[in-house]
């Protein structure tokens, strides 16, 4: 079977940060470094070397990448200093887009279906909407079991004042020019990914 | 009095989630002297998960706007950020802003919508950063009013206020600002192993079960070592430490009840400050250990 490395060069060239793939030397320091590190299907380290060996569907239909914390370190205990953690940002963003990561994945469904339409609607997080949608997402039966469970830390966050009773927000004041700048960002974002 | 442009960031809104940092951060500056200048109209700063849904470019540019924004209103004053993801988007975008003129020329592509442009300069400090820096230990003890003596606490620093960036000056596995904090407050800083460990960040809300084992490890060796209260300067570590106690407890048999509160928090009472002026009436679990200083 003949190596394809279209993929590993189209991750190199399109997925943020994709580049610094090619400079992993495999040592696994980042495995052992994430705090989530036993439940990745493939580490980090792992992945990297399976975009070389151009496994697109392995990697890209992979959960791994949706179990970064954003913890950061990899990064810093990376003996070649590679952005780690953004490298596997990248690739969870390039699955999502190219349309191989799982839909119903928790938190790529998070992430892209409820976050950014959330911050993004307004210019800034609604958070009671935020966990609302969350809670919610897989029908009222779900939601409403996930709100009972976490009834007394939501009841203690609205006595303390800390969470908004009405879930409502408005749009920040400069919200049409925020939203064209968005748009504009998205535009070129897509032609960037799109690898032209 | 020393000013500063200020972001707070979503969390730090009345009625959301680190609305006691805020109140508490506001008393601190105002009996050290520091005036919080708030970019008028600012937007979220894409946050951590951000990276999914908005990719690169409208990522960066959510930052990029709040920083044309700041130079607008306040010219290239250094602007300070009290949210550790917050102040971390804002340093990454700055960081590619400067260094990455392909990034700079989309960037203002993109803001060039909003009748915005930036072309990078302005400082982006963390607020501890400030407190270490421009006003110094020896400043911070001075304030003392009320020492709290022999309190026990451990200090929890959490990833993004620590990792990739970290406060200048302090190493990424042992960073010794938040326990001198703490002993500049008169309490005792225990041994904390956990310091610079993983909550679960913004996964507590969708790996709930993976994020809350972390954070029962992160109680279990507070107690362990003796601590009564832990202390952060990370709202997401605050969050996820003190409101998941009882879901905690429910998952693993567990009887966690233990205080989680702002290093801003300590430093307000300690100068003096009152209950509410150091918002210790917003925690959710109660904060009574502290109440004999109040």
């Amino acid at each position: 079977m003949a190596y394809d490395l279209s993929f590993a060069q189209d991750v190199y060239k399109n997925s943020e940060m994709g580049h610094w793939i090619k400079m992993c030397k495999q040592c696994g320091v980042c495995a052992g470094s994430c705090p989530f590190g036993p439940h990745w299907e493939y580490s980090p380290r792992q992945l990297f070397q399976l975009v070389r060996a151009g496994k697109k569907e392995e990697v890209l239909k992979s959960h791994s990448m949706w179990m970064c914390t954003s913890c950061y370190n990899c990064i810093v205990r990376c003996p070649r200093s590679l952005p780690i953690t953004h490298i596997v940002h990248g690739l969870a963003r390039y699955a999502s887009v190219k349309g191989y990561a799982d839909p119903n994945q928790i938190t790529n469904r998070f992430a892209t279906q409820i976050f950014w339409p959330n911050i993004v609607g307004t210019g800034r997080v609604g958070e009671a909407m935020l966990t609302m949608r969350l809670y919610f997402a897989d029908g009222l039966g779900a939601g409403i079991k996930r709100g009972l469970e976490m009834k007394d830390s939501a009841l203690g966050m609205l006595m303390t004042k800390r969470l908004n009773p009405i879930p409502l927000r408005g749009k920040i004041k400069g919200y049409a020019g925020f939203a064209a700048m968005i748009a504009k960002a998205q535009e070129l974002e897509a032609k960037r990914e799109a690898g032209a | 009095m020393k000013e500063y442009t200020f972001f707070p960031g979503c969390s730090s809104e009345k009625n959301a989630s680190a609305a006691n940092m805020e109140h508490s951060v506001q008393a601190m500056c105002k009996i050290l002297g520091i005036q919080l200048n708030e970019i008028d109209d600012w937007n979220c700063c894409s946050a951590s998960i951000g990276y999914a849904g908005g990719g690169q470019l409208p990522r960066l540019s959510m930052s990029a706007r709040n920083f044309a924004l700041a130079q607008q209103q306040r010219g290239m004053t250094d602007l300070v950020a009290t949210c550790a993801a917050c102040w971390l988007a804002m340093r990454e975008a700055a960081e590619r802003i400067e260094h990455e003129p392909e990034v700079r020329a989309d960037v203002n592509v993109a803001l060039k919508e909003a009748n915005l442009s930036y072309e990078g300069g302005i400082k982006t400090r963390h607020l501890v950063e400030v407190l270490i820096e421009d006003f110094g230990w020896d400043a911070l003890r001075a304030k003392v009013k009320k020492p709290l003596t022999g309190l026990k606490v451990a200090g929890y620093v959490g990833c993004q206020t620590n990792r990739p960036f970290g406060i200048a000056g302090e190493s990424f596995e042992n960073p010794l600002y938040l326990d001198k904090m703490i002993e500049a407050t008169g309490a005792t800083a225990v041994p904390y192993p956990k310091k610079v460990a993983c909550c679960g960040g913004a996964l507590m809300f969708t790996e709930v079960e993976k994020s809350c084992a972390l954070v029962r490890d992160l109680l279990q060796c507070a107690v362990d070592n003796g601590a009564e209260v832990i202390v952060t300067p990370c709202p997401v570590c605050q969050l996820n430490v003190e409101v998941y106690q009882g879901k905690i407890n429910q998952l693993f048999g567990t009887n966690f009840n233990i205080p989680v509160v702002y290093y801003s928090q300590l430093f307000v009472l300690s100068w003096g400050g009152s209950w509410e002026d150091a918002a210790l009436n917003q925690q959710v679990v109660p904060a009574e250990v502290l109440r004999r200083f109040a």
